[in-house]
C-alpha cells in the first residue's frame, strides 16, 4: 500500500474516533442554557455600560430571564420598542420606562469661571478632586479633565476645549448614567426626555452663599430665590443656597429662565434632538 | 559625634533653611481673627459663643465635644461678629467664628492665665490632672498632623508605655518654627517636657534634633548635663526622619507594626517641641492654645522670619510682615514644600496646624512633564515604608483597588519621597492620595458591614 493510503485511513480512523467522542461529550455533557438570553443580548445595546446594576448586557440578559420579568430592571439605553420587545422574548408585556437624558449640573466655562491656580497633577477629576483643587475658586464645578467622557460608550459626552467643561450630546445620550457615577463631583444628573418639548435645569451645584459663589463663577446660582417665585407650579426649591427644578412638576413655562438674574438656568429644546 | 538616624528609605533633601538664625518676632493683633471649627483630625467643635457675645483673650470658643475634638479659644479680645463659613486649605468652605478685636479697649487677657515669663518647672499635679488641662487647651500635635493631644495621651489598654520622644526634627526643608522655638525657649520646653513623663508615667524621655541644628544640640546637651533621664539624640539629616514611625525607628530602633497599630504599642510617644512647649504654657501658666511660631518664608521673600502670630490671623497678613509675595512666586504652600498643601486662597486663616507658610518661586515649583517609567526602582529605594510607589501608582491608574491595599498602600505616610525622587518626573504621590483614599472607603464600607 503506498504512503498515502495509509495516511488517508489513519486520518479517517481519528476523525471517526474524534467525532464519536465529541458527539457522547455534546450529549452527556451538555449545559442547559436558555435560548432566550441570546435572543435579549441581541436586543440590547451591547456596551456593557453598567448603567442598569450589572456588569454587562450577558449579566441582565441572564437575570431578566432567570426573574421572568423585567420588574425593577431597567435598561436606560435601551429604546421603549426594544424594553417592548425584550419583555415579548421574556412573554411579558413592557412597561413604557421614561427615557433619560444626562445634564452637567455646571456651566463654569472659561470665561464664566476665571481660573485662579494651575493644577499640575495627573489630569483626572477623581484624582484632583483628592487634591482639592480645579483651577478656579468654585470646589463644586466640573474640572473638564474628562472622567465622564471616558466613561461614556456612546461617545455622547465630550470635554469641549473651547469651553473646558463636559458637554452632553443629548441625541447621542442614552441617559445610561455611567458619566453620572463617574463624576466625582457628583454634578451630572438624568432628568426625563419624554415630556413635550423643552428641558430646564439649573447649571450650577455650587452650595456657598451668594456673594462668594457668584465672585467665583459668573453664571453661578446664587441662591437669590427669584425663580422660587416665581414658578407658577412649585417646581422649583432652594436649599443650601442652590435651586433645584423637580422635572416631574415642571410644565415649562420658562419663566424661571428669564427670571435668573445671573443665567444659572439653562434649557435645551428636545425638538431640535 | 554619632548621628543615628532610621534604617529604611529617606532622602536629601536640600536645606533651605533661610530663617535658621531669625529670633521669634511677634507679628501685629489681628483685628479680626478667624477660626475653623475643624483645625484638628476629628469631630468639629461646637461653638458655645453667639454672634455679640464679649471674649477676652483665651476665652473658650468652641467646644471639642465629643472624644476626638479639641477645644477653641479666643486669641483677641473683642466681639464675637458671627459664626460663618470661612475659605479652608482644600479651596471648600467650612465654618469658622469670626471675632472682630475691640481696638479701644485695652487688650484684657481672662484672668486664670498666668502671662508672667518666670519658668515654674515644680509640678504637683496628679497624671489625670494634667491630661485634663491639655485638653482643656485645646492642644493638639502642632507638627501639622493636628491630632488631639490629650488622645495621644490617654493610651489604648494594654500597651506599656516606657518612653516619650521629643520631635525636634524638623525635617521638611525651609521651615525653622521648632528650631527658632527650640533656642528660644530651652528651659520651658524641658519643665514641658518632665511634666508629660508624669503624666505619661514613663522614665526615659529622647529629644530627636537633626544634625543640621548643632546650635539646638548644643544647648539641649548644656541645659541636661547633670539630668540622666533625658536625652539628647542627634539624628543624621534626613528626610522624613520627622515622621512618627522613622523616628521611633531612628531614636530607639524600635519598628511600629502596620497601622490599626500606633507609637503606644511599641511603648512609645512622640510629641513635638512645639507640642511640648503649648503642654508647658497650658499646665503652669493656664495658657491655651492661642497662638504658635510660623515660619514664612521663600526663595525670593523680602523678609524671610520665625513669627510668634496668633491663630485666626489670615495667611495674608503673615506675608506682608515677611515682605509681601514677590514677584516671582509660582506656588504658596501651607507647610513646608515636601507635605504642605497649596494654597489659592490667602484669606484663608492661621490654624493650629500652621507650621510654615513657603513662598516657592515658579522655577521651582512648576512641574516637570512627566514621562514613562524606566523601572529604576529609585521610588522604592527612597520609600522609608517600604512600598513599592511605581506599582501602588500603577495600581491605582487601572483602578486595581486589590492590588494596591494588598501592596500596603493606607501604610503610605505621603511623605513624598517617591514622586521627589522620580527622575520621569512621575506623579506618584497623586496616584496614591487618591488610591489611599478610595482604598480607605472600601475599607470602612467592608468594616461597616461586619
Amino acid at each position: 500500500m503506498s504512503v498515502i493510503w495509509i495516511s488517508l485511513i489513519i486520518l479517517a480512523g481519528v476523525g471517526l474516533v474524534t467525532s464519536v467522542v465529541l458527539f457522547v461529550v455534546s450529549k452527556f455533557f451538555v449545559v442547559e442554557q436558555d435560548p432566550r438570553i441570546g435572543q435579549i443580548e441581541k436586543l440590547l445595546p451591547g456596551a456593557n455600560c453598567g448603567g442598569c446594576g450589572f456588569p454587562g448586557c450577558s449579566a441582565f440578559a441572564a437575570a431578566a430571564v432567570e426573574k421572568g420579568s423585567l420588574q425593577g430592571m431597567a435598561c436606560n439605553a435601551c429604546s421603549s420598542e426594544k424594553l417592548s420587545a425584550i419583555a415579548a422574548v421574556l412573554g411579558k408585556e413592557a412597561v413604557p420606562v421614561e427615557p433619560k437624558v444626562a445634564v452637567l449640573r455646571c456651566n463654569g466655562t472659561c470665561s464664566n469661571r476665571p481660573a485662579v491656580a494651575v493644577y499640575q497633577g495627573v489630569r483626572r477629576c477623581s484624582v484632583a478632586n483628592i487634591a482639592g483643587a480645579g483651577e478656579s475658586m468654585c470646589s463644586y464645578g466640573c474640572f473638564g479633565f474628562g472622567d465622564c467622557a471616558a466613561a461614556c460608550k456612546f461617545g455622547a459626552v465630550t470635554i469641549c476645549p473651547e469651553t473646558g467643561i463636559a458637554t452632553i450630546d443629548p441625541c447621542k445620550c442614552t441617559g445610561c448614567g455611567a458619566c453620572a457615577t463617574a463624576c466625582p463631583r457628583g454634578i451630572i444628573s438624568l432628568m426625563p426626555k419624554t415630556k413635550p418639548d423643552k428641558r430646564y435645569w439649573v447649571a450650577c451645584s455650587n452650595k456657598e452663599k451668594g456673594a462668594i459663589a457668584k465672585r467665583s463663577c459668573a453664571v453661578a446660582c446664587i441662591g437669590c430665590g427669584k425663580c422660587e417665585k416665581v414658578c407658577s407650579f412649585g417646581a422649583i426649591s432652594v436649599t443650601d443656597n442652590l435651586a433645584l427644578i423637580d422635572p416631574a412638576k415642571c410644565f415649562q413655562c420658562g419663566k424661571c429662565l428669564d427670571e435668573c438674574p445671573t443665567k444659572a438656568i439653562q434649557r435645551y429644546d428636545i425638538q431640535n434632538v | 559625634m554619632i548621628f543615628k538616624t532610621f534604617r529604611k528609605g529617606g532622602i536629601e533633601v536640600p536645606d533651605n533653611k533661610m530663617t535658621k538664625d531669625r529670633q521669634i518676632e511677634p507679628v501685629q493683633i489681628p483685628d479680626i481673627a478667624v477660626f475653623p471649627l475643624s483645625q484638628h483630625i476629628g469631630a468639629p467643635a461646637v461653638p458655645c459663643v453667639q454672634p455679640g457675645d464679649k471674649v477676652l483673650v483665651g476665652t473658650l470658643i468652641a467646644k471639642g465635644e465629643s472624644f476626638m475634638s479639641a477645644n477653641i479659644h479666643s486669641s483677641i479680645c473683642g466681639t464675637v461678629k458671627k459664626i460663618d463659613k470661612a475659605p479652608c486649605l482644600n479651596g471648600a468652605y467650612a465654618p469658622a467664628i469670626y471675632i472682630e478685636r475691640d481696638k479701644e479697649r485695652e487688650e484684657e487677657w481672662e484672668p486664670a492665665i498666668d502671662r508672667s515669663e518666670t519658668l515654674a518647672d515644680e509640678c504637683s499635679l496628679s497624671p489625670q490632672e494634667i491630661i485634663g488641662k491639655i485638653k482643656d487647651a485645646g492642644i493638639v500635635g502642632l507638627g501639622g498632623a493636628c491630632f488631639p493631644t490629650h488622645v495621644k495621651m490617654m493610651p489604648p489598654k494594654g500597651a506599656e508605655l516606657d518612653s516619650l520622644i521629643v520631635n525636634g526634627v524638623e525635617c521638611e526643608p525651609y521651615l525653622t518654627a521648632d528650631h527658632s522655638l527650640m533656642l528660644a525657649h530651652s528651659a520651658e520646653i524641658i519643665a514641658g517636657i518632665r511634666i508629660m513623663m508624669k503624666a505619661l508615667g514613663v522614665s526615659k524621655s529622647y529629644i530627636g534634633i537633626e544634625a543640621n541644628k548643632p546650635d539646638a544640640i548644643a544647648l539641649f546637651r548644656k541645659e541636661l548635663k547633670s539630668c540622666k533621664n533625658i536625652k539628647v539624640v542627634p539624628l543624621k539629616k534626613k528626610y522624613p526622619q520627622g515622621g512618627e514611625k522613622q523616628l521611633i525607628d531612628a531614636v530607639l530602633h524600635r519598628r511600629v507594626p502596620n497601622p490599626p497599630a500606633i507609637p503606644a504599642n511599641v511603648g512609645v510617644v512622640v510629641e513635638n517641641v512645639a507640642t511640648v512647649y503649648a503642654i508647658y504654657q497650658a499646665v503652669q501658666k493656664n495658657r491655651p492654645l492661642i497662638d504658635r511660631v510660623v515660619t514664612v518664608t521663600g526663595n525670593s521673600v523680602a523678609r524671610p522670619s520665625n513669627f510668634i502670630s496668633r491663630l485666626g490671623i489670615s495667611v495674608n497678613l503673615l506675608i506682608e510682615n515677611a515682605g509681601g509675595i514677590p514677584e516671582d512666586t509660582g506656588k504658596i504652600l501651607h507647610g513646608g514644600p515636601m507635605m504642605g498643601k497649596p494654597m489659592r486662597n490667602l484669606e484663608i486663616p492661621m490654624t493650629k496646624g500652621t507650621s510654615g507658610i513657603v513662598l516657592l518661586p515658579e522655577t521651582v515649583s512648576t512641574r516637570q512633564p512627566e514621562q514613562n517609567c524606566i523601572r529604576c526602582a529609585m521610588c522604592v529605594e527612597a520609600c522609608p515604608m517600604g512600598l513599592e510607589p511605581y506599582l501602588l501608582a500603577q495600581a491605582a491608574a487601572d483602578s486595581d483597588w486589590e492590588t494596591a491595599e494588598k501592596e500596603g498602600i493606607m501604610t503610605c505616610i505621603e511623605c513624598g519621597c517617591c514622586q521627589s525622587t522620580c527622575p520621569s518626573f512621575r506623579p506618584l504621590l497623586d496616584w496614591v492620595r487618591y488610591s489611599k483614599n478610595k482604598v480607605g472607603g472600601i475599607i470602612r464600607q467592608r468594616n461597616i458591614k461586619k
